[in-house]
């Protein structure tokens, strides 16, 4: 069952469920749901209290952050700590190492997204003797660890004299979200069943055009959530940057983080936080927005909707 | 789509596969043949871009990983001396290495505590989220969704500074608010053992939203009905979840625990970053960490590439299993 439609039931039977409780277990439910809810609450404040302490670190002084007194609320908000970040040039700067994430994680999107587009089309609309052994390749290759691969891909990439380049780590990229992305989209090609594309085709349409006009919008949906999740792929990478692109003006973000950590070592808390919300703020609006499609992707084989 | 055949793959397949999927396999209806139809070379066009690149970034670098394991590769070759051949001296030298054992055990004790520790606390999570009110349930999403968005090198250094010796709020809680002294100034990374406490604490915290979410998904496809005559017929909380709802989760339990294997296993950004905030690298090292200390810092790319087959061998045997299950549940 493609992503799409993995979420409906979901509410539909949480709703079932919970309306079924007090006809169940009268006040003793009552009593239990209070405590269920109380320890929600603090297990909320658990999971969230890190991206909370990240934030708030980020808006203090820093000679507050190295006090002995704990702050809980930026008393003395300041935003001083991204200044340094975005404009100080005694440091790595931050503002070239965002254009270079930016760029090669918006360029492997798009390429990665119209590559595993095409291959969705060919093996979810066509038969053909090879579509069974390409599916199990991208199922198998997702299960090759990237850092087994690392070396090679390395000498790869410096054979091709691409080491600190952005197409280089582009490429490297693409591949990466490849499988992943190949797999998501077959799902959702999968999902628009094929007999809107004969109609169309009865009614004097081509075959790419019956494709182009009828299934292509419907799987618009589809490809914004398979490009969210490859952008947070890419974003998120540290290890392939680390190694491919180690010289200053061409680090990624991650990098780049990695780097100011280690120059500011445990001295600059407050500013090291304020690059680390400036690092996180797009994945965490892009989780947001694709929330609930996140899971179905990865567990398709076993979560049927 | 129904909902009560979930968690009896066969039956959900084929209804799946019917609809949809696959064209049923003996005499095919004419419809389907029309729109399935070879076409061709044009699925095998469709297919080029992506195999070109998988091939370039993956197959070439593949082989190219299995023949520098079987050779004598240093920084001298990177500069272009050629390479000698070793055959599988590389291997023998790594699996009677000392500390390749300490590595490979070090990673299999981290990732089974780390695994473990996931899905109990997934699976409590899901559970917690089906009896909670529609509010609350919004409410501790959110909060497990902002953990799970955190990017891990963000995540780990946001820990890092949590758990930091002189400032950092842990410590500062510890003492001030329960009066444990010995934690004022208390270095938790560089005692390897509370090392790998606060990694996987971290691992933990942007895990166990996943697996809850997936687990939770896969809850409210359990037929209401079955639980609610379970209960009639005295069936406590603890004897329906083994009895009923893990049974129909089964699937789901096994490819998650799978997937959290192999992510733990190959750990690379939180260890790496943990030791850039403070640990010592000879004591902390995991496989996907050791690989790149041998290999890109340490300069020698035989060594490296045969530690990272043997790593490669592991996962792909644990991954097996899920593969296959996919293939299946997929009616490929």
């Amino acid at each position: 069952m493609s992503a799409t439609t993995a979420t409906a039931p979901r509410a539909a039977r949480a709703g079932a469920s919970r309306d079924l409780a007090p006809r169940r277990r009268g006040a003793r439910n009552r009593l239990s749901t209070a405590l269920w809810s109380a320890l929600s609450v603090v297990l909320f404040a658990l999971f969230a209290f890190p991206v909370y302490w990240m934030v708030n670190t980020s808006f203090q002084p820093n000679n507050e952050v190295r006090g002995s007194d704990i702050h809980f609320w930026p008393d003395n908000f300041t935003l001083r700590n991204y200044a340094t970040v975005l404009f100080d040039p005694g440091r790595t700067p931050f503002a070239p190492a965002a254009v270079n994430s930016l760029v090669v994680t918006l360029t492997t999107v798009v390429v990665a997204l119209v590559f595993a587009f095409l291959a969705a089309i060919a093996v979810t609309r066509f038969r053909f003797k090879s579509r069974r052994g390409f599916i199990v390749m991208i199922l198998v290759i997702q299960m090759i660890p990237g850092e087994a691969m690392i070396v090679s891909i390395f000498r790869v990439i410096d054979g091709w004299h691409l080491l600190n380049t952005l197409i280089g780590l582009t490429i490297v990229y693409v591949a990466t979200v490849l499988p992943f992305t190949i797999w998501t989209l077959r799902g959702f090609v999968n999902g628009v069943p094929a007999d809107l594309e004969e109609a169309a085709m009865i009614d004097g349409c081509s075959r790419a055009g019956a494709f182009w006009r009828v299934t292509f919008p419907l799987l618009a949906p589809g490809l914004v959530a398979t490009g969210v999740f490859g952008f947070i792929q890419a974003w998120n990478e540290f290890v392939i940057a680390l190694v491919l692109n180690a010289r200053p003006e061409m680090m990624t973000l991650p990098v780049w983080l990695r780097t100011f950590l280690v120059a500011n070592g445990t001295t600059n808390w407050a500013a090291i936080m304020a690059g680390s919300t400036l690092m996180a703020i797009p994945v965490i609006v892009f989780f947001l927005i694709v929330q609930g499609r996140m899971t179905s992707g990865l567990v398709s084989g076993a979560v049927k909707g | 789509m129904t909902t009560t055949d979930t968690g009896l793959p066969p039956a959900v397949s084929a209804v799946d596969g019917e609809r949809i999927v696959t064209p049923p396999p003996v005499e095919p209806p004419k419809r389907r043949r029309f729109s399935r139809r070879a076409g061709g070379l044009t699925p095998y066009a469709l297919l080029v871009p992506a195999s070109l690149v998988l091939a370039a970034i993956v197959g070439w670098p593949l082989i190219q990983l299995l023949i520098t394991s079987m050779q004598e590769f240093g920084r001298a070759q990177v500069f272009g001396a050629p390479p000698t051949w070793v055959w599988f001296e590389n291997y023998v030298d790594v699996l009677t290495d000392p500390t390749f054992y300490e590595v490979l055990g070090r990673s299999l004790v981290f990732a089974a505590v780390c695994v473990v520790s996931t899905m109990v606390l997934g699976t409590l999570m899901a559970l917690l989220l089906q009896r909670l009110p529609k509010g609350f349930r919004l409410l501790l999403s959110i909060g497990m969704l902002l953990a799970w968005a955190m990017p891990p090198l963000s995540a780990t250094i946001v820990w890092g500074w949590m758990f930091d010796t002189d400032y950092g709020i842990i410590n500062s809680v510890l003492v001030n608010g329960f009066g444990l002294e010995e934690f004022r100034q208390h270095s938790w990374l560089i005692d390897p053992l509370s090392f790998f406490l606060v990694a996987g604490i971290i691992i933990v915290w942007g895990a166990v939203p996943f697996v809850a979410f997936t687990l939770y998904a896969g809850l409210t496809q359990v037929p209401e009905e079955v639980l609610e005559a379970a209960q009639l017929d005295g069936a406590g909380a603890f004897k329906r979840f083994r009895l009923i709802t893990f049974p129909y989760l089964k699937p789901i339990f096994l490819i998650t625990t799978i997937l959290q294997i192999i992510w733990d296993l190959k750990v690379f950004t939180q260890i790496f970053a943990l030791q850039d905030i403070g640990g010592i690298r000879a004591l902390t090292n995991t496989l996907g960490v050791y690989i790149y200390q041998v290999s890109i810092a340490g300069g020698d790319f035989g060594t490296g590439g045969a530690i990272a087959v043997i790593t490669a061998i592991i996962l792909m045997t644990v991954s097996l299993y899920y593969v296959r299950q996919t293939i299946k549940e997929e009616e490929l």
